[in-house]
């Protein structure tokens, strides 16, 4: 972060939410302008400088590790990598913790729901071979690798989740990260838990409940597509039911 | 459809699956009868029409009949499975009434229409 502000430029009108699971409102700063500033660099000047207290989230600081996102002027946007001066609208920034999901305190969100969907639709590898046998060998260029790699770039930053409506409507609905996870998975020739992943994706708060809105894809700050993701899963459930290569007692969220 | 089979479908985790493959089967159906009663339609009202010369053509005709009849049951579904959905997400209405709605919405609809397919076809 500069240290340098610009005292020619009118300082920014920054809104921030503070508050607690119990409730909260909006709190008004002036955070000076500076050259490339980032929504992240507002919000650390304003705990360093103003007000100790806030609380927020980060770790890498360059878009790699997915902790910093935040409602920005009312879109969910990873902050560390989004400028000011690309975002600002009259002087003006309002910035709250993600949408969808709950308020630890101000600005940091608990993440467990959204790590739960994950595990809740078998979001990691599976392999069926040990040590003693050779290491695989695939084709980057063969058509289902390339499915694989076209969803495997996900930070885990919750962006997708917070711009989902279908999230907002249905609290159960795994979501678009974990079932862009899961297509990823089930286009991976090594996995070996392809069928059990397929039903507990398939469930009532699975992938049919998506309705291609794409806000996922329209935000996602690696810009890749889960409702694409979600549609080749929703594909892929179809014919495997149409010839019976699904177990029928995926797991259910809805009560 | 007796309400132990309706509770056994609500927690049966294919009925997505199935819902997903119904909804899309019905709108495949009535994507090339709606053209039919459109081009249809366009030709026949050329010279004016009345119910009279609808129901010249359409009382007998085992064409018209199946046509019609088609269209209404694959309306029905997929019109109840649309509204399970809006149900679902916006009144967060959930297992036994769901599906009881649902089925009723989906009775309803096949009653109305069949009654008046019966009523332009059978002479």
């Amino acid at each position: 972060m500069s240290d340098s502000p610009d005292s020619t430029k009118v300082p920014i009108a920054v809104r921030v939410w503070r508050g607690t699971p119990a409730g909260g409102a909006f709190e008004a700063f002036e955070v000076p302008q500076q050259s490339s500033q980032t929504i992240l660099d507002v919000v650390t000047w304003i705990q360093r400088h103003l007000d100790a207290s806030l609380s927020y989230r980060f770790a890498c600081r360059v878009g790699m590790c997915g902790s910093c996102a935040m409602m920005v002027n009312g879109i969910p946007r990873w902050t560390c990598r989004t400028h000011v001066n690309k975002v600002m609208r009259d002087n003006r920034l309002t910035i709250e913790p993600l949408r969808n999901l709950p308020v630890i305190k101000d600005l940091a969100c608990d993440m467990s729901e959204f790590f739960d969907k994950w595990k809740d639709s078998k979001g990691y590898f599976q392999g069926s071979t040990t040590r003693h046998e050779s290491v695989s060998t695939l084709s980057p260029n063969s058509p289902q690798r390339r499915v694989a790699d076209a969803a495997t770039e996900c930070i885990n930053c919750a962006i997708c989740y917070a711009s989902c409506d279908v999230v907002n409507w249905n609290r159960d609905y795994l979501g678009p990260a974990a079932l862009n996870r899961a297509w990823s998975l089930q286009n991976d020739e090594r996995d070996s838990a392809s069928r059990e992943r397929l039903s507990l994706v398939a469930g009532d708060a699975g992938c049919h409940q998506c309705h291609s809105q794409q806000g996922c894809a329209t935000y996602c700050p690696n810009e890749l597509n889960p409702t694409a993701s979600i549609a080749g899963l929703k594909r892929m459930v179809a014919r495997a039911y149409v010839r019976g290569n699904i177990d029928r007692d995926g797991r259910k969220r809805n009560a | 459809m007796c309400v132990a089979t309706l509770i056994a479908m609500g927690v049966n985790a294919m009925l997505e699956v199935r819902l997903y493959l119904a909804q899309r089967a019905s709108a495949a159906i009535m994507a090339p009868l709606v053209l039919i009663h459109l081009g249809v339609m366009i030709y026949a009202i050329q010279g004016g029409i009345d119910a009279a010369e609808i129901l010249e053509r359409t009382r007998g005709s085992l064409f018209w009949g199946v046509n019609y009849g088609l269209f209404v049951v694959a309306v029905s579904v997929h019109a109840s499975i649309g509204l399970r959905n809006i149900l679902r997400e916006w009144l967060a209405v959930r297992g036994t009434s769901l599906s009881l709605i649902s089925w009723i919405f989906f009775a309803g609809l096949l009653t109305a229409g069949l009654r008046a397919v019966a009523a332009v076809v059978i002479a």
